[in-house]
């Protein structure tokens, strides 16, 4: 049996870039493997329900031109998830095509192994029936109506199907829609080393080198894991783990810092040891695993909620500032009054008012005094982009030339940065689908060659 | 004095597409324990300046590093039609601006 593993989580998100020493510091070692996240739920459900990635294909192929030849010419898996940010099967797809290129331009060949996490609707169906679906995170209940609907729904796998994968002894790992930690631990978990430990260890690496100071999404970590403990440790001599940056990292987008959750269990951090065990790295120990009774599943899905238009506009004028609401009104009522091409209720106008309540919402109080200067964004959604543009459009000249309360600047009320002033922002998507499965799912990895 | 100018971090983000987390780290323990007993900084209080009903706000210590987790529900999911922040990085106001008479 292993005593230890050595492993590279090569940035914090796949296509955020990374320093190339850092993998150069990194290959001295005897890396076991190298995994990279890829996906994140952060930028909006737009990503999922489109197909398409947040991160563009440039920095997806920068990240991996650089790797892929080292890691092959060595025998180090290469292990990717969420490929493509949602992992779903168009994102799996561009990340295969990114590969592809990359093994062409480079000569190489490359074994690849294929986890689809694409759901079945008929799952779905099942778990509805079966009451085998929970909330997950604060969503609300799921509307079985909407099954028809949901735009490319993805279960969250854990580890498994990546030990699986593993075990086809591929050179590359491309896993769909997965946990963070799943990239990580699976490896360690089929060779026997503690899943708690795996699993805390898998946390923390799926960031990069964020639990370092200064902290880096975009750059490489280094661990060793053990059977009774892991240590930490940035490649990149410039930054370095303290028992703090590394306890500090827990509360990251968690909402709880003394345990999360995966589908394999409850991972309990509270007898977690941090310790300095040398400059630049921390030693971990103490976290443990209570397994899961059954394991769940995440689901992920979304749905199409119309189409976006916007304008922007600077608003300087101190009576127009003051009458702010005003002349949204008198926008409103003549957008209405106008837009005979779209049926009331199918559209929403927003104003939002940079400077006043955008950010924070009109919820808030209002502000004592008022801003010299306001940004305004008008936003139209609708059934269809070409009812989106139009309302905008609408919108926009209206609120220009909308009269109100000691207006003196009767010339016009909005100053426009660009011509065209509006742009299309392509459909709107909501996560309608985040919910919990309980029930079995299989996943079986694909074995794929590229030359 | 401000919650913002008392804490060394005062950050937002979204806990999953639905709930926010607010991370409040301090230097001081007395700062911490000040902030964690006040009466203005309980469930019930963050529940009315964010109007979210009281019972899906959490309030977690992280003892070791002297930071306070909140929870908050969203009151528009991620990136939905009614969002206006898309990562919730910007939603630790108002809580910043909650005040805390000097020791």
């Amino acid at each position: 049996m292993k005593r230890e593993i050595c492993y590279l989580s090569l940035c914090g998100l796949l296509g955020y870039g990374y320093a190339p020493a850092s993998l150069t510091n990194a290959l001295k070692e005897d890396l076991d493997f190298i995994g990279v996240d890829a996906g994140s739920t952060d930028p909006g459900p737009y990503y999922l329900g489109s197909g398409s990635n947040f991160v563009k294909p440039l920095q997806v192929k920068r990240d991996l031109s650089l790797v892929l030849k080292p890691a092959l010419e060595r025998k180090i898996p290469l292990i990717i998830g969420s490929a493509g940010g949602s992992g779903a099967a168009p994102h799996l797809e561009q990340t295969l095509d990114i590969l592809r290129q990359i093994a062409a331009e480079q000569s190489l060949s490359c074994k690849v192994a294929i986890i689809r996490s694409d759901l079945d609707r008929d799952i779905l169906r099942q778990a509805v029936v079966k009451d085998c679906l929970q909330p997950c995170g604060g969503a609300p209940p799921f509307d079985p109506a909407l099954i028809p609907q949901l735009c490319h729904p993805v279960a969250q796998f854990g580890t498994e199907p990546i030990i699986a994968a593993l075990q086809m002894q591929p050179d590359v790992v491309l896993a769909g829609r997965c946990c963070d930690t799943a990239i990580f631990a699976a490896y360690p978990i089929l060779h026997g080393f503690p899943a708690g430990l795996a699993l805390h260890a898998a946390k923390i690496a799926e960031c990069g080198a964020l639990c370092a100071r200064p902290v880096g999404a975009n750059d490489s970590l280094l661990v060793r894991l053990r059977h009774d403990s892991f240590t930490v440790e940035p490649p990149n001599p410039s930054r370095r783990c303290t028992p703090d940056s590394v306890a500090a990292h827990s509360l990251y987008e968690q909402p709880d810092p003394n345990c999360f959750f995966e589908p394999e269990g409850e991972i309990d951090l509270r007898q977690c040891q941090f310790q300095q065990s040398s400059a630049r790295a921390v030693t971990v120990s103490g976290s443990v695993l209570h397994p899961a009774v059954r394991p769940t599943t995440k689901l992920e899905g979304a749905l199409l909620k119309g189409y976006r238009s916007i304008s922007i506009a600077g608003i300087r004028d101190p009576a127009a500032i003051a009458n702010l609401a005003e002349i949204e009104q008198g926008v409103r009522e003549a957008v209405q009054e106008s837009a005979s091409f779209v049926r009331e209720g199918e559209y929403t106008l927003r104003f939002l008012r940079y400077g006043l309540d955008a950010v924070c919402s009109r919820r808030t109080a209002p502000a004592a005094t008022l801003p010299a200067e306001v940004g305004l964004v008008l936003e139209a959604v609708a059934p269809s982009q070409e009812q989106a543009d139009a309302l905008v459009a609408l919108a926009r000249s209206k609120a220009l030339h909308q009269g109100f309360t000691g207006r003196k600047a009767t010339a016009g009320n909005l100053a426009f940065p660009f011509s065209p002033s509006d742009f299309q922002g392509g459909p709107v998507y909501e996560f309608a689908l985040y919910h919990l499965l309980d029930l079995p799912l299989v996943c079986k990895p694909e074995l794929l060659e590229i030359k | 004095m401000r919650l913002y100018d008392i804490a060394l971090v005062c950050r937002s983000k979204n806990a999953g597409p639905f709930q926010l987390t607010i991370d409040l780290m301090f230097e001081k323990e007395e700062d911490y324990l000040r902030v964690l007993q006040a009466d203005n900084f309980q469930p019930q209080a963050i529940a009315a300046l964010y109007q979210v009903p009281p019972e899906y706000v959490q309030i977690k210590p992280f003892a070791r590093i002297l930071t306070i987790k909140v929870v908050l529900p969203r009151h528009a999911s991620s990136g939905s039609l009614q969002d206006t922040d898309v990562y919730g990085s910007q939603q630790h106001f108002p809580l910043g601006n909650l005040d805390f008479p000097p020791a």
